[in-house]
């Protein structure tokens, strides 16, 4: 092999005799070189250079404080007792202080003048015709195309039967018709698997909605029955909304956040 | 038998006579049936009542009160008033009876001191079981106890690193747990205001409840649970110092326990469920499913008798050098008095603004699912007689619900703010509740006669913000309350 040369100088005949020195005084060197090299360098090149830079003065600056830190041995122990006790029942419970609820209250009853709803996806893309349904050819020459096949999930009600086949624009496959649907309790932040209801409204259309295409952020309601929520007089809810937070279409399932 | 001379022609009213039969509350009658008139009071009653008891059992209490209730509704001056006089004639009217604690703790009307000395919020406060002692858990991490016959401070007892969120007395009155937010319980000793052994540390986070051991099941009061925010309920061996048994099996924080008398222990966390595990091995014996929201507060029919240990209600307190073995037997005729041969009910308070009544020692269903609130259940509480429930709530106001069936009675009106905490007294005639409004508020239950909205007999205001803490001494002397103004204030009649 070619490349032992130097390797097997150095275990027949030692180093120099200032090696060691001048190892160390080259070592010194780099500091003040780095330096020059950060400053002189142009383009491209300074970059990429000072990028590497920066990160290695960001680990070094972590690794100097955590030294900091255990010198001066702070201990969780000596730390003063907080400010603010609360009793057991209302710790883990935000409380919001007076003003903020009367100013909360105000906003509350602006918005339901406005007519808004309070959802946790407000604004969706609106999906395109083109987007949601796919033409299908028919008749003998299928030169027709006037039948759509829907593309997006959907939901279809427990007692549906399909329009005459010759008569049917709107096809609605198998394949992604959904029964039940992930939903999130959002203040317990558990989920549920509960079967679904209906399709209250898909933000894009009410074609959409008659449908019952399911997209994102579409509102749909869910059978709660499950969880046992239970109405002031004692009736037993059963059907709450729900909206939907990804895209059933490309992960195979329906996830919802319940709206309470 | 006692019978009226009934006159028959004359069909107006209070001279009619009914055929009654006084039923007890557990169903049993009292005798067969009999007349009785239909202007007859309730002294009336009560001679024809206690004439029959004579007839069956030989003998009668002549001290006793009682209650009569003609289809849930209750005698309150003559039979008259609590029947439809026009549909009597042909029915068998079915008079039950309930007898009331003899003694009468009269309502608190006014502040008598108001004891400054914790320099941050008062958490928890509480009356040693022989009234005895007060003891006050506040957040800059001190326990005090105070000398109820001078309304004075006593001693201040340092040992914890954070706020000392519970306390809780041991049965014999000998001995005070407290718990902090670091997880650390310490016991004190009221005496002398020293600590008992070394901190129990093992909890990794607060500490959400404590619960001792009964006295009749323990007569040297030696185990102790403690509920945490780290999913695990720990039984201590507090007179070793150590751990007993470690309970996991929650899913989330464990926000309540209580031991019942027959040594089950019965705790509800924030995963929706209440748990009920045996506490000599550990085992789990049931989970109860009901909520749909977080379990906050639990309560059992037995817990004023097992509070009290060996303090009968209405009779002087045991000596203090009494032998354990008579204490032991004390114990145990107060439990089985209050617990009267039926199963303990258990309630379970939930943020779905709903209340549960379960009867966990038989079956996992619950008896009764008791809705109504508008807001979150905070607090709930059985009458020392387990006759009543009531239940104090986020949305500002406090349900009196029937202790047995789970029946909506009244709801009590008159706070502004959140109510937090409801103390019963110790005949369960009077209610004092206590909210984020700074005041407390007297309710008087054993006036009620059937009304189903009641207004406070008494407000004590006088706290300058939040009330966080209210309870009553078990001999019905004084309410203490404290709350986010550093201040423990004494109330008395």
């Amino acid at each position: 092999p070619q490349n032992e040369h130097i390797e097997l100088h150095r275990k027949r005949h030692g180093r120099r005799f200032d090696h060691d020195e001048k190892q160390r005084k080259k070592e010194a060197r780099q500091g003040r070189l780095r330096s020059k090299k950060a400053r002189t360098l142009r383009g491209l090149k300074a970059k990429l250079y000072n990028k590497e830079r920066h990160k290695e003065k960001v680990q070094m600056k972590k690794t100097l404080r955590a030294h900091d830190q255990r010198d001066t041995r702070q201990r969780a122990d000596d730390q003063e007792v907080p400010e603010g006790a609360k009793p057991v029942y209302l710790l883990d419970r935000e409380d919001q202080t007076r003003a903020k609820v009367l100013s909360n209250m105000l906003k509350q009853k602006r918005k339901e003048k406005a007519g808004k709803c309070d959802v946790p996806i407000p604004k969706v893309r609106a999906t395109s015709e083109a987007e949601a349904f796919r033409a299908l050819r028919s008749g003998k020459s299928k030169r027709k195309a006037w039948k759509r096949m829907v593309t997006k999930v959907t939901f279809v009600p427990d007692g549906f039967t399909r329009k005459p086949p010759k008569y049917e624009r709107f096809i609605r496959p198998t394949g992604l018709r959904f029964k039940v649907a992930h939903v999130t309790h959002p203040e317990l932040k558990a989920t549920f698997q509960l079967p679904l209801l209906g399709v209250k409204k898909n933000p894009t259309s009410s074609l959409y909605t008659s449908l019952g295409i399911i997209t994102k952020g579409t509102v749909i309601e869910v059978n709660v029955s499950d969880l046992g929520l239970v109405t002031q007089s004692g009736k037993v809810v059963w059907g709450k909304y729900a909206q939907v937070t990804n895209c059933p279409e490309n992960d195979g399932c329906i996830n919802a956040v319940l709206l309470v | 038998t006692m019978s009226s001379t009934a006159d028959d022609n004359d069909d107006n009213g209070e001279d009619r006579a009914v055929l009654v039969q006084f039923v007890s509350e557990t169903g049993e009658e009292a005798g067969p049936p009999l007349q009785a008139l239909l202007g007859s009071t309730v002294a009336d009653l009560k001679a024809t009542l206690d004439a029959q008891l004579i007839v069956q059992s030989g003998d009668y209490d002549d001290q006793v009160i009682y209650k009569f209730f003609v289809d849930e509704a209750e005698v309150a001056t003559s039979l008259a008033g609590a029947v439809d006089c026009g549909r009597v004639n042909e029915r068998l009217l079915r008079i039950v009876y309930q007898p009331q604690a003899l003694f009468r703790v009269r309502p608190v009307t006014r502040c008598t001191s108001s004891l400054p000395g914790h320099s941050e919020a008062v958490l928890s406060a509480a009356f040693s079981p022989d009234s005895r002692n007060l003891a006050s858990g506040s957040g800059d991490a001190a326990v005090r106890f105070w000398d109820l016959s001078t309304e004075t401070p006593l001693h201040e007892c340092r040992g914890h690193k954070h706020w000392v969120l519970c306390i809780a007395w041991s049965p014999d009155g000998r001995r005070l747990a407290s718990a902090c937010k670091r997880g650390q319980i310490c016991l004190w000793c009221p005496d002398t205001g020293k600590q008992i052994g070394r901190p129990l540390a093992r909890h990794t986070q607060w500490v959400t409840s404590l619960a001792w051991r009964p006295l009749h099941l323990d007569s040297e009061c030696r185990l102790l649970a403690s509920a945490s925010k780290d999913c695990t309920v720990i039984l201590w061996d507090t007179i070793v110092g150590q751990v007993s048994r470690v309970i996991s099996g929650h899913e989330q924080a464990v926000t309540q326990v209580r031991w019942g008398g027959t040594d089950l222990l019965y705790t509800g966390s924030r995963d929706r469920t209440v748990r009920v595990w045996r506490a000599d091995d550990g085992a789990l014996c049931r989970t109860l499913q009901q909520h749909a929201h977080w379990v906050n507060t639990l309560a059992l029919s037995t817990d004023y008798a097992m509070r009290l240990g060996a303090n009968e209600p209405g009779k002087p307190a045991p000596e203090i050098g009494a032998p354990r073995t008579e204490l032991c037997e004390r114990a145990r005729r107060v439990y089985e008095a209050a617990r009267r041969d039926q199963p303990e009910r258990l309630v379970s308070g939930s943020d779905d603004f709903t209340l549960t009544l379960w009867t966990p020692e038989t079956d996992k269903r619950p008896v009764a699912r008791l809705t109504g609130h508008l807001q979150l259940v905070n607090d709930v509480r059985f009458s020392p007689d387990g006759r009543l429930l009531a239940s104090a709530s986020f949305d500002k106001s406090v349900r009196l619900w029937d202790g047995r069936t789970g029946k909506f009675l009244a709801t009590l009106l008159g706070h502004v703010g959140r109510v937090y905490q409801v103390a019963w007294s110790a005949d369960s005639r009077l209610l004092v509740s206590s909210s984020a409004d700074s005041t407390l508020k007297l309710w008087d239950i054993g006036a009620a006669g059937g009304k189903n909205r009641l207004k406070p007999v008494n407000d004590l205001p006088g706290h300058a913000d939040e009330v966080y803490a209210v309870d009553w001494s078990p001999d019905g002397q004084k309410v203490a309350s404290g709350g986010k103004d550093r201040e423990l204030k004494l109330w008395r009649n």
